[in-house]
């Protein structure tokens, strides 16, 4: 771009490319228009048509989605969904992505995702009470591996700690995929009053359209624009698109913008996010059916003589656009002169669907609604990968002639096996006083203080298999849906709804765009089988570096409520005189497992298929766990399989001497016992007097219940196999290791 | 009103220190807004409770320190009333020079947000009276800048006025000699880094402990 092009310079072919805006959809524009639009107006075209705003590519795969059901609120399509937990009270959720500002700017990406979507849940009305975040980090070998995880965990760290919004829970996980392609998937949650939820309406002709918040500047100026960019190896050009957070006039955006809502002062409201004011006021208008006349003369900046295209583009951060009668506007610029903030009227509601800016005396802007909030859809082509059949193979023979110590010990030595503590520690886990617990648990429990008598616990998780994902996207959907009930079920709560962050490649890629449709369909079946609906998300494309895509990565954030006042189960070995028993099948399947890509240095073999129906089983028999007052614990077998399960229930056990015994069930097979991944497959511990209520329990639910071992005093982890020992290991040495492979990172 | 919480652009644990003292601890409870400069006579207790005041920058607690409302602050504490500073309010007590000494970035640089063993180390105040010297609390941290500072001399004085109610067991963030709260020479003002309304409901119940004090303290059946 030359210095020469202002605002009013009429666009060309060229310079619609070089914005990224394709000749199709700029012939379609010039059509529509019957004339040619000017600079700003391109602009405006080259952020919303970009995959970031206009889910071009992927729009057409959500109809897939269940989004129905008796709880929903609010579906897709708003700030976030909601979904009605009872009693007058709704809670709000979803999980966005800010993964190419992260890899370029660690510590503000990070940041700045947090404060973008916790302005997303108040937005909605709902005061943010938690948050969550699922992170891919690469290779190791890679010198700025170490740099973006401090900064990414100091990010999340500063800001969320900050605003007072405690970080509960979170997924972690290496792979040699996300080495120039880090994934920061930032979740929240929020609660608010059935009555007294607000939405992104830009309605009531004569209404006035407000400001609030930061001023603006020229940071950001085509973010939208650059996460819809594959990265090359010079990304480090790309600085000045990245935002940069300011988590305190976040805090007072956040008490100032509840307290106005709570004064009945607001119409309408939405986030300036991804391409600012633009998407904001377009999209507020499109809810509404009406158009705005904006002037950008009286948008408050930062920087002296800036451009509409700029203005129009800034993502500046924790500003709000938001809609008042014009009797309200005095008390509404009150509310937040309190809170030391600033709200300048400047534009109006007007009928028809055109939005009109003026600046310095010019009309810069005078666009349809529909123009720039309906852009062309892509049909990309979709096919699976040439060498599936060859990612299947999983070569049993080299496995089944090694060692079981050598399998154990490739296992201890994946970094993907590691205690997250010297992370979740820089977070307030526990600000707003209703973390019940779990940052290190299956999924994460909070309680709703704040509805009187009735105390609701909400409990949430969020995860992903990767490697699963890669090999099979299908499965990997489903699987992530699953793998998020299980882990809710374990501490006793009912899933009710979900949250996706799609992570991918380019859609350009036909392999991306199968796995990413596959994806969606496995997801889909899983929702369907568990009759819960999907109420938000975020679709992340473009996550390749010199054409190499990340593994698949459909991040699930799941919800699941516990409307009683039962004890939560334990999570770990309370006790050296417990009972083990497995419930599921004896045997898991090795393809796609963490131990397979241990022991092989790749991912392989097919994953074997989540038995639905049985998921549906087992979390019938979590409930009447509960509901009979067993007392037990209960951790769910994923990555690692049955070995890594019982070890993680050994280390979080409060006696540094428990040891755990574990007898291999005759003609079951060793590896897929261990190692095996299949979902769902439970742990539990027990006292031994219990095991025959649980038995019981077991069948009436419909689950297979294997008494295989039990816990001791020895401080060793051992297997045994028809009556000798085949194995022993001391667990505080393994412990050790476990909780050494972050020092690296945190001092 | 008995007891007032006040809030901060900042503040983030106001609303918890709120629920808490009003739902668990049964005291009755009006809130403060910074800018405003209040009557604080009626008053038994006033609590600046945890947060990121003015957002940290400057200094923690620095800007806070000059908020309208602490000229109230000071002189309601220099007429004896009761005047407790957790976390983010410590360090404005300690800036507003209410407190001797300072809070300085943790040693390892990190925020850390953790259960820790706290042990008492006087009880003969308003603000530890139902503990026992070297009994021990598990109460909950979770700050950036707790490491407090303080020099031989003032520390001698702190010791020979038993100003020092808590250290850590296994300190956590290079505090000097291992401090976690302190009060002033007269007793009625008390800072401390850990957060006992997180451990009044939810956790453990060591943080009743500084409550029930206070209402054994004002004369409050509980």
């Amino acid at each position: 771009m030359t210095a020469k092009i202002s605002d009013l310079t009429l666009s060309t072919i060229e310079l619609a490319e070089i914005l990224g805006i394709s000749l199709v959809e700029y012939q379609h524009v010039c059509q529509s228009l019957k004339r040619v639009p000017n600079f700003a107006e391109l602009s405006i075209f080259s952020a919303m048509f970009s995959e970031h705003c206009s889910y071009k590519s992927s729009k057409k795969f959500f109809k897939r989605f269940p989004t129905q059901g008796k709880r929903v609120i609010q579906g897709p399509g708003e700030n976030a969904g909601i979904l009605d937990i009872g009693h007058g009270w709704a809670v709000a959720f979803k999980m966005e992505s800010h993964n190419h500002p992260s890899f370029i700017e660690p510590y503000q990406g990070a940041a700045t995702g947090v404060g973008g979507i916790l302005r997303d849940i108040f937005t909605m009305g709902a005061r943010p009470i938690a948050s969550m975040n699922a992170l891919c980090f690469g290779s190791l070998d890679f010198e700025r591996t170490a740099t973006i995880i401090k900064g990414v965990v100091k990010g999340i760290g500063e800001y969320g700690n900050c605003v007072g919004v405690p970080t509960v829970a979170g997924q972690t996980l290496f792979h040699s995929s996300y080495t120039r392609n880090p994934l920061v998937n930032a979740f929240a949650l929020g609660i608010v009053k059935t009555d007294e939820i607000y939405r992104g309406y830009a309605k009531g002709i004569g209404n006035l359209v407000v400001y609030v918040g930061a001023k603006t500047g020229r940071d950001g100026v085509h973010g939208a624009t650059m996460a819809s960019k594959e990265f090359s190896s010079d990304e480090e050009l790309e600085r000045p698109t990245v935002q940069v957070g300011d988590p305190f006039t976040e805090k007072l955006l956040l008490e100032a913008t509840l307290e106005a809502m709570k004064s009945g002062v607001v119409v309408g409201i939405q986030d300036m996010g991804a391409a600012g004011l633009t998407s904001s006021s377009f999209e507020m208008a499109h809810r509404a059916n009406s158009g705005l006349e904006i002037s950008l003369d009286k948008i408050p900046t930062r920087e002296p003589e800036m451009a509409a295209f700029e203005l129009l583009l800034s993502e500046s951060q924790e500003r709000m656009l938001l809609v008042t009668s014009p009797e309200k506007l005095k008390p509404l610029k009150d509310i937040y002169e309190k809170w030391d903030l600033h709200a300048e009227e400047i534009g109006k509601v007007v009928s028809g669907n055109r939005v009109k800016m003026t600046l310095r005396g010019n009309t810069v802007v005078d666009l349809p609604v529909d123009l720039v909030t309906e852009p062309l859809l892509t049909d990309r082509p979709s096919s699976p990968p040439v060498d599936l059949k060859q990612r299947w193979f999983l070569d049993r023979n080299k496995m089944l002639v090694a060692t079981l110590n050598s399998k154990f010990q490739s296992l201890m030595e994946e970094l993907n096996f590691s205690n997250p503590q010297r992370l979740i520690e820089q977070y307030d886990s526990m600000v707003g006083n209703r973390t019940v617990g779990g940052t290190q648990d299956d999924a994460a429990v909070i309680r709703i203080r704040d509805m009187g008598e009735r105390e609701v616990r909400l409990a949430m998780k969020a995860d992903c298999n990767p490697r699963v994902c890669w090999l099979w996207p299908r499965e990997g959907g489903r699987r992530a849906v699953a793998e998020c009930a299980i882990n809710l079920a374990v501490r006793g709560a009912e899933p009710i709804g979900i949250t996706d962050c799609l992570n991918f490649g380019s859609p350009e890629n036909p392999e991306v765009m199968w796995q990413f449709s596959e994806s969606i369909e496995g997801i889909s079946e899983s929702c369907e089988a568990l009759k819960i609906p999907v109420i938000s998300g975020n679709v992340s494309f473009y996550n390749e570096t010199d054409g190499k895509p990340i593994y698949p990565t459909p991040m699930i954030g799941m919800v699941g409520i516990i409307d009683d006042k039962l004890p939560l189960p334990h999570s770990n070995f309370y006790s050296t005189q417990l009972e083990i028993a497995l419930v599921g099948p004896a045997e898991g399947g090795l393809g796609g497992s963490l131990m397979a890509s241990s022991w092989f240095k790749r991912e392989c073999g097919q994953p074997e298929e989540t038995d639905l129906a049985m998921l549906e089983r087992m979390l019938r028999f979590c409930q009447r766990l509960r509901k009979r007052k067993i007392i037990h614990a209960a951790h769910d077998i994923s990555d690692g399989g049955l070995v890594c399960t019982a070890l993680e229930m050994a280390f979080h056990s409060p006696f540094e001497c428990t040891g755990v015994e574990i007898l291999i069930p005759q003609e079951t097979d060793l590896d897929r016992f261990l190692f095996g991944e299949t979902i769902p497959r439970l742990l539990i511990a027990y006292e031994p007097i219990e095991r025959v209520d649980l038995e019981n329990t077991a069948s009436q639910a419909g689950v297979k219940f294997t008494h295989i071992g039990n816990t001791t005093d020895s401080s060793l982890f051992t297997i045994r196999q028809g009556g000798a020992q085949i194995f022993s290991s001391n667990i505080p040495d393994l412990k050790k290791g476990w909780n050494h492979r972050w020092d690296k990172f945190f001092k | 009103m008995k007891v007032g919480v006040i809030t901060f652009p900042g503040s983030n644990c106001d609303s918890d220190v709120v629920d808490c003292l009003q739902r668990v601890g049964g005291f009755e409870v009006g809130r403060l807004w910074h800018k405003e400069s209040p009557d604080l006579s009626s008053f038994k207790l006033i609590v600046l409770p945890g947060g990121f005041s003015y957002g940290d920058y400057l200094r923690c607690g620095a800007m806070a320190s000059c908020s309208p409302i602490m000229d109230k602050v000071k002189a309601f504490a220099s007429q004896g009333g009761l005047v407790l500073g957790i976390c983010n309010g410590f360090q404005i007590l300690c800036e507003s020079g209410l407190l001797p000494g300072a809070l300085a970035r943790n040693l390892n640089l990190n925020f850390i947000c953790t259960d820790v063993s706290v042990q008492i180390e006087a009880s003969d105040n308003p603000w530890t009276l139902k503990t026992e010297k070297h009994q021990l609390l598990s109460l909950p941290i979770a700050h950036g800048e707790g490491r407090y500072i303080i020099d031989d001399q003032g520390y001698e004085e702190l010791l020979k006025n038993s100003q020092i109610l808590m250290t850590y067991r296994n300190n956590p963030n290079g505090s000097t000699h291992n401090i976690a709260g302190i009060c002033n020479r007269n007793k009625n003002v008390f800072g401390l880094m850990p957060h006992p309304e997180r451990a009044s409901d939810l956790r453990s119940r060591d943080g009743l402990k500084i409550w029930d004090s206070l209402k054994t303290y004002l004369g409050i059946q509980s």
